[in-house]
């Protein structure tokens, strides 16, 4: 291929969870260094398409692909075969996750928590693991805290050693799936510098969110999803200034 | 009147209220206090206990010997139990559905099967099966032997405690398995950890801290089943005591060594489990926290900070 080829490439993806389909042929493109962020309605899809770009849901149709390779499946000769849950596991080492509830190990420290993947999956050496897991959590502003447990940290200190545990695994890309809808408003602003911060630094980020401001300044591209479709997507302010679709309208003159 | 205090009365902000009465309290301990006195006054007076005897054999070697036979048994038959109850716990979750299959069938009958019953069985295989040979199926035989060189009271005895406590631990490790939130498996899937390593790794230590009581608990139960291995002529605790009165018609005190032992054996247990409970909580470790989790109330403590320590 000489033309070159997005980062993130999604096509004509569906889901369907029983009869109700949540997706329906979404289309989207991430290019390196780029942030993306997906506002919409719960219940609009967005969750679930972040979901199915590593495969934590399998889609019913369409493909991912990530540097043009497919994810979730792989060719032999001309036949496609699924992948195995190992398989998938060696793909999704490049795109890292924060969730909406933290997901930290409770059962390790801040410093455990980052140099577990480092040291189980990619077989790093402690001490080298921990030196780079020391430089993380200073860098999401945690370096006292390496020593303590994810229930003796707020919320916002937990959604940031989260960060810093999957940029522990150097990965291409980032997807955020609501990272700051579990917190105490106080709390929202630390979160969000430090992913101001790490969009900065051109980390390629995929953000499901209802930070309007966020999406507005630090966003390349805003995509409105409602009902499993992208209804309009573009520059931030144009869509969040201009909407063009009524639907886009009504949703944005409720939230802002 | 408005806020004018009355002239008679103290001020409120410099009084202390009289505490809330419990009268009902003080009449049900003292009901009790009165029915364990009269309980240990029976047991210091009644000869027939035979107090002296007791004191005798309580550190008789027979006894000492039954009692690390007890110890062992309730430790190896711990240690197998929850090693094949790990096993059967993950093949019963497995998306398998044969194994699945397998462990539900071998969940039901170990324990469906009386423990006792188990043990006389165990012990009388080779009346079922009169030789044990290990090698490969349909193929060349690389040991064979007779069942009744296999199968002593020793290890019919662990065969059937084990096997009943795979059983159980299998259907209490599931639950504790269940219990970790699935965003856990999701957040390790996403840094690329494997199955394996999810399991060993996030899962299956977090479902060990929440099965530490669980597990006490089996332990303590084990400790008495033990107990029924007498059928087997073991010489555990029990049956030395049964042994020692067969001869001296003691059978009183000797019952009593015993219950001793056990009561002392148990508390250990109980003590150790709340202890490593504390550890794996990471709280700091005083005897004294140790003691009062075994005393709480857990269901009248409103105080907060109280029902959460």
């Amino acid at each position: 291929m000489t033309e070159a080829q997005p980062l993130l490439k999604v096509e004509r993806l569906s889901k369907s969870f029983g009869t109700h389909q949540v997706l329906r042929n979404i289309d989207l493109a991430v290019e390196a260094g780029d942030v993306m962020c997906i506002v919409g309605p719960s219940g609009s899809g967005k969750s679930t398409l972040l979901r199915c770009l590593n495969y934590l849901e399998t889609p019913d149709a369409g493909a991912v692909f990530l540097s043009g390779e497919p994810i979730g499946v792989k060719w032999r000769g001309n036949t496609l075969y699924e992948m195995s849950f190992n398989e998938l596991a060696v793909q999704r080492q490049r795109m890292g996750m924060v969730f909406q509830s933290f997901n930290l190990f409770p059962h390790k420290t801040a410093l455990e928590n980052v140099i577990e993947a480092p040291i189980v999956v990619k077989r790093k050496k402690k001490p080298d693991a921990i030196a780079e897991a020391t430089a993380l959590l200073k860098k999401v502003g945690l370096a006292e805290r390496a020593h303590y447990y994810p229930k003796q940290l707020s919320g916002g200190q937990q959604q940031r050693v989260a960060i810093a545990r999957s940029l522990a695994m150097q990965p291409a890309l980032m997807l955020f799936d609501e990272p700051t809808s579990a917190l105490d408003p106080e709390l929202v602003g630390e979160v969000l510098a430090v992913m101001r911060q790490l969009a900065e630094d051109g980390m390629t980020m995929v953000v499901v969110t209802h930070e309007m401001s966020f999406a507005r300044d630090v966003a390349d591209h805003l995509v409105f999803m409602d009902e499993g479709v992208i209804v309009e997507a573009g520059k931030p302010k144009d869509v969040l200034s201009h909407p063009r679709h009524a639907r886009t309208k009504a949703f944005l003159a409720r939230v802002i | 009147m408005g806020q004018s205090p009355t002239p008679s009365r103290p001020d409120i902000h410099a009084t202390k209220p009289v505490p809330v009465r419990h009268p009902a309290r003080w009449i049900g301990g003292a009901a009790l206090f009165l029915f364990v006195f009269f309980f240990i006054r029976l047991l210091v007076t009644n000869e027939n206990l035979q107090w002296p005897v007791v004191a005798h054999y309580m550190l008789s070697p027979e006894i000492l010997k039954g009692l690390g036979r007890t110890l062992l048994l309730t430790f190896l038959a711990m240690i197998f139990g929850l090693a094949i109850g790990i096993v059967l716990a993950i093949m019963r979750l497995s998306s398998n559905p044969v194994f699945q299959a397998a462990s539900w069938l071998w969940i039901w009958f170990f324990r469906g099967v009386p423990p006792l019953v188990q043990l006389v069985f165990w012990y009388n295989l080779a009346l079922l099966i009169p030789n044990v040979s290990i090698g490969i199926p349909f193929g060349p035989q690389l040991w064979e032997g007779s069942t009744n060189l296999l199968i002593t009271p020793f290890t019919a005895a662990i065969l059937g405690l084990s096997l009943t406590e795979s059983a159980y631990a299998a259907e209490m490790i599931r639950a504790g398995i269940q219990a970790i939130n699935i965003g856990q498996t999701e957040a390790a899937a996403t840094l690329g950890m494997t199955r394996a390593q999810i399991l060993r790794r996030i899962i299956l230590p977090q479902a060990l801290r929440i099965l530490i009581p669980p597990i006490g608990n089996d332990t303590i139960s084990m400790l008495k089943f033990t107990s029924l291995v007498s059928v087997l002529a073991l010489p555990d605790l029990l049956y030395s005591a049964q042994m020692i009165y067969s001869r001296t018609y003691q059978t009183i005190p000797l019952l009593i060594v015993a219950t001793i032992w056990y009561l002392i054996l148990s508390t250990v247990l109980t003590f150790a489990e709340h202890y490593i409970e504390h550890r794996l909580n990471g709280r700091p470790l005083a005897l004294g926290a140790v003691f009062n989790s075994l005393f709480k109330s857990r269901f009248w403590s409103l105080r907060r900070q109280e029902a959460r320590s």
